[in-house]
């Protein structure tokens, strides 16, 4: 059994003369996380804004059925939100800004230190909860962050890129952490730079211009991937002037000491030969998620 | 010739709190060194040392040929510093962001002009002096910042976290400038987040702690802490798998798991049939190359990671 948790019909929202969200409709289950990948100015944030109801749009945004530009639907109590920017009270403790919360919240003292002290054991931050705010690593502090954002227990979180300048080891804990929520049937929107992080998504959709210009679960976007990629071994910087001259390569990412590379379906024998005769060694290998992102976004910028 | 960097057991201390600890290294002239560890570890401090920011309480730090500790203020002038938060006027235009900078600098009139449209053109910035800062993307407004940073040629450039936030494309760009400006003389020093990023560093240095844990090249640090084959193993979980290969490293890389078994013998093939009598379902195994994420979880991943 799945149903409809956030459900977002025709957004449309102009700053000024540009169309930030153009048309952008959206369905996520409950158990579902669904992952919004796109550029800088794309309409990531501007998205979650609304979806959040914190900004106004044309179209419609239900959360559980409730409408959260409408005060009274009760959509405030099942929505937590995330924003880039989060505000905590550097100058109080770990503890204390959970409490704030719980004031903001209304919750009872028993059903705040219950969900509190599961938080912070699941957070790994129950050892530093009399550490002020301010003296926090970037990775505790957004895990705090989203300790507060859960801490009356939504059914829809929205996430504004939430491991962004969070180390390697702290991103996996925060990903555990949204796991387990996620079998307790949140459901998540979660924008992110990270393309591995996009893999992980139930579904992803990718973001252009305002609008989703692919939509789809990871894998099958994958499957569904038409251009060839190979794996080059070479002089890396000899390499990469080569390839960012080059229309039929339409992406190319590091991959350990190799190159990664996205070849325009059709093209190549052109490039590996040019490749060749640059000293390089060429071997096909499988696409990556962040393949996908680079070689649509070329495509996009190259049809404009 | 004399190293761009030399720094011998710095250490600063906030309180009782140890945030950096006996921390040696030199870095070449040319080279592009990269800074890399868990948040709290100990980075963003070393960094404002070495810039002339923050006192050290121990050690010894030369910069540029200035002993940084001794004379802040001379340190300053020869290096280049781009912080996490780059500090750009939103609301001046490009050419007027530059000119502030510029002027901060001591560079002036037509020496300033020159400058500005070399750098300017060098990032990719060069029709865009008119443009009100606050309207550019991320990606642009980062290499404004970096041309900032770099305008009074500094020898030595420190980025922190230069690309946190910015889309793929885009760090793609601002490291191909990196390299650019490396082959050109100068010595970067960058930390980050993004471990493809590392993967091209001349060498890397691995801080846990405040420590200074590991110190090599991209090459030699897979070797020493990640040896042997790796494998990319899809449709699996992570807990049946570990369980399945209890000497094998197991870890999730995107959708899939990093899987390094502790015999260097066994191939994909072997690996497959592994997992398949021990029960766990996969839905593919490939042989895959060692990334310098696998060794940041090694290393930071036990031990004080927050």
């Amino acid at each position: 059994m799945t149903s409809v948790a956030i459900e977002a019909t025709a957004l449309q929202r102009r700053f000024g003369d540009r169309a930030a969200v153009d048309g952008l409709s959206l369905r996520v289950e409950a158990g579902e996380i669904y992952g919004l990948i796109g550029p800088d100015g794309a309409g990531k944030t501007t998205t979650l804004r609304i979806l959040a109801g914190l900004l106004d749009a044309q179209g419609s945004v239900r959360l559980l059925g409730r409408d959260p530009f409408d005060a009274r639907s009760g959509s405030r109590e099942v929505l937590g939100y995330m924003p880039q920017q989060y505000s905590l009270y550097g100058d109080l403790s770990v503890a204390e800004n959970l409490a704030f919360f719980r004031e903001m919240y209304g919750l009872s003292r028993d059903t705040f230190r219950a969900r509190r002290d599961r938080l912070l054991a699941l957070t790994r931050l129950a050892a530093f909860r009399d550490r002020r705010v301010q003296t926090l690593s970037g990775g505790m502090y957004k895990k705090l962050a989203l300790a507060c954002a859960l801490l009356h227990e939504p059914k829809v979180l929205l996430l504004d890129e939430p491991t962004t300048g969070v180390d390697p080891v702290s991103r996996r804990e925060l990903w555990d952490l949204l796991h387990e929520f996620l079998a307790e049937g949140m459901a998540i929107v979660i924008a992110t730079p990270y393309m591995d992080e996009a893999a992980r998504c139930h579904r992803a959709g990718m973001l252009h211009g305002g609008a989703l210009l692919v939509e789809g679960a990871p894998n099958e976007l994958l499957v569904a991937f038409r251009h060839p990629v190979f794996a080059v071994r070479g002089d890396r910087d000899a390499l990469e002037e080569l390839l960012a001259r080059d229309d039929e390569v339409l992406a190319y990412t590091p991959a350990g000491a190799r190159l990664r590379i996205v070849v325009r379906e059709g093209h190549e024998r052109g490039v590996l030969a040019r490749l060749e005769a640059a000293g390089a060694r060429a071997e096909p290998t499988t696409a990556s998620f962040e393949d996908v992102f680079l070689a649509r976004m070329r495509e996009e910028r190259s049809a404009a | 010739m004399k190293p761009a960097i030399s720094v011998r057991g710095l250490e600063r201390k906030f309180g009782k709190f140890v945030a950096v600890r006996d921390v040696s290294f030199e870095v070449r002239a040319g080279e592009i060194f990269g800074y890399l560890g868990a948040n709290g570890a100990g980075k963003s401090t070393t960094i404002r040392m070495l810039c002339g920011l923050l006192a050290a309480t121990a050690g010894e730090a030369e910069v540029a040929g200035v002993d940084v500790l001794r004379h802040p203020a001379d340190a300053r002038r020869a290096i280049g510093y781009m912080s996490q938060r780059f500090s750009l006027y939103l609301d001046l235009t490009v050419h007027e962001n530059l000119a502030f900078f510029g002027g901060a600098y001591g560079l002036f009139g037509a020496a300033f002009r020159a400058r500005r449209d070399e750098v300017a053109s060098e990032l990719g910035l060069g029709a865009l002096g008119a443009e009100i800062t606050g309207s550019l993307p991320g990606g642009l407004r980062q290499r404004l910042a970096l041309a900032c940073a770099i305008l009074h040629m500094p020898r030595v450039v420190f980025l922190d976290e230069p690309t946190a936030g910015v889309d793929p494309e885009a760090r793609r760009t601002f490291w191909r400038i990196i390299r650019r400006l490396a082959r050109g003389g100068s010595t970067i020093f960058v930390t980050t987040h993004y471990m493809d990023e590392a993967e091209y560093c001349d060498r890397v240095g691995l801080m846990v702690d405040g420590r200074l844990a590991a110190l090599d090249t991209p090459t030699g640090l897979k070797r020493t802490f990640a040896p042997g084959r790796m494998f990319e193993v899809r449709g699996a979980r992570a807990k049946e798998v570990a369980a399945a290969l209890p000497s094998a490293t197991v870890e999730p890389f995107g959708a899939a798991l990093h899987v390094r078994p502790n015999d260097a013998q066994v191939g994909a093939d072997e690996l497959a049939r592994v997992l398949d009598a021990r029960g766990v379902a996969q839905s593919g195994v490939t042989e895959t190359d060692v990334t310098l994420e696998d060794v940041f979880l090694r290393v930071v991943g036990g031990a004080g990671a927050s």
